[in-house]
């Protein structure tokens, strides 16, 4: 069972996909997603902790939280528009 | 069960091409004894040079040139079946083609490359020019040709695509080009990336990124298209960035091929074969070996990529045959690409990269720009046949 801290509507296990992969299947998922919902992604890229914040930002979303776990980083983001 | 060891080797393009030459060079007596067979599965026949695509559009590159009979690049020990695979069945070992035929294997290769789906974006083949098949960049530079001046946007649609360096190249290519008109103060120029910089690796962004800036073409991150309006001439991106333009340049969505994800080798929507990066064997099978722009590396999908990986896919099935572990400095994939750059103005430079270094790309000079026409001028006497 993976441990993670979110209560998210979706998680995104991106771990082991290099740069860009975790932020383009998070984008596929917000496209998905309808507003309201809660996607939390994980990446094992240590660039995504920086990347992916600021996709958030320009995109318009809400940056819940970001978490370091042992061997990768958890991203939780809702879609606010 | 049979005694003969079946190698089939899906897709015509670099790496399938390459990888059964080679399979046949190292395999020669054994194919001359009749215990390998090696067959390769092509859905045309022809095999196409598509990184001359680029040049159609931007240096006077002629379609007849970039394409060839797949026939005559294969060794003579080869076997070539044209025909479309319909889908692999794992649990006998077959391929099964349009046509109704079943092609046993007992090693398969999957070489089957990325597909583009202009259609994927509503209005897109209407609205936008490429440069992924050979009419598109003919269509692109009827269209430069036209160009007298106005909004010219170029960009990636979405992640990932074939030839990573081509958008910035043809940016940079219709700057010079713009120049050399005497047009350029009647044009803006802007580059829309999908991710938080010009190019994916950071070293290769930090180069690209002054020369935009020094050519005056606008930088737009995190823009990813979400949709073209044909009445405003207006392509607006997920994050909410609208540009206008008179001249629009999008690189297509790619995915792996449909029959991949029917045979539950490759997930959906994608379809890129999970491959290890060291071994390229897919999904852990032991006889299942990927190469090109079918797998889903974290590496350019490039001709080039393909080139460096058939050798070690050649080296893990003539060790499986000759009943040995992989050895030699082939044993491993350790991840190298190497791509020429254009820069314009008659200057290019050179990505040469492997996992764990990072590309370090010259001072743009004549000589790489030079080094990428006679690679693409000598490409099919070359590359194919293995003799570099």
């Amino acid at each position: 069972m993976l441990e993670t801290t979110s209560a998210a509507t979706r998680t995104i296990d991106a771990r082991g996909s290099f740069c860009p992969g975790p932020l383009m299947e998070l984008i596929r998922g917000i496209r998905e997603a309808q507003v309201g919902d809660v996607l939390a992604v994980l990446s094992s890229d240590k660039g995504s902790r920086v990347d992916i914040p600021k996709w958030i930002e320009k995109a318009g979303h809400r940056l819940i939280s970001l978490t370091a776990h042992d061997g990768f980083d958890e991203i939780v983001v809702e879609k606010v528009r | 069960m049979t005694s003969m060891d079946r190698i089939l080797v899906l897709g015509g393009g670099v790496g399938g091409t390459l990888t059964a030459n080679l399979l046949a060079r190292k395999l020669r007596k054994r194919i001359d004894r009749g215990d390998v067979e090696v067959t390769v599965v092509d859905a045309t026949g022809a095999h196409v040079y598509q990184p001359g695509f680029m040049y159609i559009a931007m240096g006077g590159e002629r379609a007849e040139k970039l394409e060839k009979r797949e026939r005559a690049l294969l060794d003579r020990r080869v076997r070539l079946v044209v025909g479309s695979v319909e889908r692999i069945d794992e649990s006998a070992n077959v391929v099964h083609i349009a046509d109704g035929a079943a092609l046993p294997y007992d090693h398969l290769v999957i070489a089957t490359g990325a597909r583009i789906l202009p259609e994927s974006i509503e209005h897109f083949e209407t609205e936008a020019h490429h440069f992924y098949t050979a009419d598109a960049a003919l269509r692109l530079r009827r269209a430069l040709d036209a160009f007298t001046g106005g909004k010219i946007v170029i960009g990636i649609a979405s992640m990932p695509y074939k030839c990573p360096p081509a958008p910035l190249e043809v940016a940079f290519l219709i700057e010079s080009e713009l120049r050399e008109r005497g047009i350029r103060d009647k044009a803006e120029i802007h580059f829309a990336s999908p991710i938080g910089r010009a190019f994916t690796i950071e070293s290769v962004s930090e180069m690209a990124t002054p020369i935009l800036e020094q050519k005056g073409i606008e930088l737009h991150t995190f823009f990813n298209v979400e949709t073209i309006d044909p009445e405003r001439k207006v392509v607006q991106s997920l994050e909410g960035e609208a540009l206008p333009y008179d001249l629009l340049v999008l690189v297509p969505p790619h995915k792996g091929q449909q029959f991949l994800m029917d045979s539950g080798f490759a997930p959906a929507p994608g379809g890129w074969l999970p491959t290890d990066r060291f071994t390229l064997r897919v999904g852990g099978r032991k006889n299942v070996f990927a190469l090109g722009d079918a797998t889903d590396l974290p590496l350019s999908k490039a001709g080039s990529t393909a080139h460096f990986e058939a050798p070690v896919v050649v080296e893990a099935i003539v060790a499986a045959v000759e009943g040995r572990v992989p050895n030699g400095k082939h044993a491993m994939y350790e991840g190298n690409v190497m791509c020429f750059f254009e820069i314009g103005d008659g200057k290019g430079t050179l990505l040469q990269f492997d996992y764990d270094h990072p590309p370090r790309p010259p001072k743009p000079n004549a000589l790489w720009h030079l080094g990428k026409i006679v690679f693409n001028k000598t490409y099919f006497h070359t590359v194919p046949k293995g003799r570099v």
